[in-house]
């Protein structure tokens, strides 16, 4: 089976995001830069899909020449090929997609997997784009796995459950916590991933179809109202609750 | 603007993001005057007429028994025809698991810019602007959509539904799409839901266990508060990671990003992940020993006390007053 994984590069968690002079993207100085926390389940699925069925493991990026870290992580974890698509500064993310499905037609992988969001943007679309833009189905935000042939049976968390879905190869899904274990490269790896090559392709991406006018750090909170913990700070904070903030 | 909200349904009855929908189509009918429908896959004219009371005056009922399965390719193409069809500017999907995987499908068909999980509409000379959060709420972008037609996610819980002053009987017209069997691979055949557990995503309360808590054995506490509010539990990453709770709680930024009426916070002490899940509440109550603990700074009520001791007074105040 041959697997395609999307990888994006993201501000750590821990960032305090602050706006950058443009007013329209993240100021990145003293941003500490990650492989995508959903995308480790997205790379390590490939692998173990390899190490069942056989085939290849490619991981693509769309980004500019620092996208490379991120690619050496996942050269580290076992992928067997890298690509960099040297993103246009102004691209979104239909022209990230139209990049993805380029390569893809290239390789002709049984199965693309991405993380179920990029904790950036948050927009949990780019498994449906590419699969639309293939005409292959897809199945986001899956849990568990199975393949049969050129049939999958994946599970996927849905509000206050979970959807059981059939499907066949070639197909998109998008992984989320929990499909898996994700490895930890080890150190030899790490180093060896230095040196191993990394395909460079230019994107052929069409115009934008969004434009960020502007990004704002949400107001802040005026300081609320603390008490202690006698019965009588109970009571007053239930009937604020109640009469105050009347959500009870 | 004509705009076109997709009407999600469960059990052949709608669900609350439905009307959460024609709220945020209204809003967008405010700004650029036009037009509102809803669409309903395989609808039932029941559930269609009592959605008048919310304000839907006219309804497309998608007719399709190739649908039954609720492939997300075949009901992407279904609403993407009818858009087409009736010429339709803007399109509204819920930003549920459902919508998300519809909304960049149908966006790619008909060739529109996509912006997901809006909270505000608003104008830029004449142009529809929309806002929505980034970095898990760390901050907020507004964006445009250059294309002629338009697709937008529309976050739960923020546009919140409301009855119209009058009851409407809506206008309801059938379509049937063009779909092969090609069309509806990825069929959903089973649908498994967590017995009498309200969603973190879908509960207008929620009250959430932290490592305050100590261990997975005193989340009965968590639980007890949460029912006697009718709410929902959720739970930081540390007692995931713990495997106290399950992963389907989990609020912050590599969990569930939530908004609801109310957030309580019991023995969360409020690191930057689990604040940028949760800070869009409405009302946030916090309770922790520990007065300097992050989470007090987005509280708009807290209680600096011991949460083995707290919980079951504000428990048994709070039932008194809900008459739970």
């Amino acid at each position: 089976m041959n697997i395609l994984v999307g990888i994006s590069r993201v501000p750590d968690t821990a960032t305090k995001v602050m706006v950058g002079d443009d007013g329209r993207t993240i100021a990145s100085q003293g941003v500490k830069y990650i492989l995508n926390p959903y995308d480790e389940y997205a790379i390590e699925e490939g692998l173990q899909l390899k190490q069942k069925h056989g085939g290849s493991v490619t991981v693509v990026t769309v980004a500019d020449e620092a996208g490379k870290d991120i690619l050496r992580t996942a050269l580290a974890m076992g992928v067997d090929k890298a690509v960099l698509v040297r993103s246009k500064e102004e691209s979104d993310s239909f022209g990230v997609a139209a990049d993805i499905v380029a390569v893809a037609k290239d390789i002709a992988p049984d199965l693309i997997i991405f993380g179920r969001q990029s904790i950036d943007f948050d927009s949990f679309q780019m498994a449906p784009m590419v699969a639309e833009l293939l005409d292959w189905p897809s199945v986001s935000i899956v849990s568990t796995l199975s393949v049969d042939g050129t049939t999958l049976q994946l599970e996927r968390d849905v509000e206050g459950g979970k959807e059981t879905i059939t499907t066949t190869l070639p197909c998109v899904i998008s992984a989320q916590k929990g499909l898996n274990d994700p490895r930890y490269p080890k150190l030899p790896d790490i180093i060896k991933a230095k040196s191993k090559p990394i395909e460079e392709r230019e994107s052929t991406s069409e115009a934008t179809r969004v434009s960020v006018i502007a990004m704002e750090n949400p107001p802040a909170k005026n300081q609320g109202k603390v008490l202690g913990d006698s019965d009588t700070d109970i009571a007053e904070l239930v009937r604020l609750l109640h009469e105050e903030a009347k959500v009870i | 603007m004509k705009v076109l909200g997709l009407l999600e349904t469960q059990d052949q009855k709608f669900k609350k993001t439905a009307y959460e929908v024609l709220m945020a189509g209204r809003r967008i009918n405010e700004l650029t005057g036009g037009s509102l429908s809803g669409v309903v896959i395989n609808g039932d004219a029941g559930a269609i007429a009592e959605a008048g009371a919310y304000g839907l005056t006219d309804c497309f009922n998608v007719q399709s028994d190739l649908l039954q399965n609720n492939s997300s390719m075949g009901v992407a193409r279904a609403v993407a025809q009818l858009a087409e069809d009736r010429g339709f500017d803007a399109l509204l999907l819920p930003a549920t698991a459902a919508g998300k995987e519809l909304a960049p499908r149908i966006a790619i068909r008909l060739q529109a810019g996509l912006i997901a999980d809006t909270i505000n509409f608003s104008l830029d000379g004449e142009h529809l602007v929309a806002s929505k959060p980034v970095y898990a709420g760390k901050a907020h972008i507004r964006a445009k959509i250059e294309t002629p037609r338009h697709v937008y996610t529309i976050r739960p819980n923020i546009f919140t539904a409301r009855k119209a002053d009058s009851p409407a009987t809506p206008a309801v017209t059938d379509f049937s799409p063009q779909l092969s069997e090609n069309d509806t691979r990825a069929g959903v055949t089973d649908v498994t839901r967590a017995t009498g557990a309200l969603d973190v995503a879908e509960a207008e309360i929620i009250v959430s266990g932290g490592r305050g808590m100590k261990g997975p054995e005193n989340f009965y506490l968590v639980e007890e508060l949460a029912g006697a509010f009718g709410g929902a539990v959720g739970a930081s990453r540390a007692v995931v990671d713990a495997g106290w709770r399950p992963h389907a709680e989990q609020v912050g930024q590599t969990g569930k990003t939530v908004s609801p009426n109310l957030y309580v916070a019991c023995g969360i002490s409020g690191a930057v992940q689990h604040l940028a899940g949760m800070s869009s509440s409405k009302v946030i109550v916090a309770i922790n020993k520990d007065a300097s603990a992050p989470i007090f700074q987005v509280a708009d009520y807290g209680i600096v006390g011991d949460v083995f001791e707290v919980l079951p007074k504000l428990t048994e105040r709070v039932a008194a007053t809900t008459g739970a």
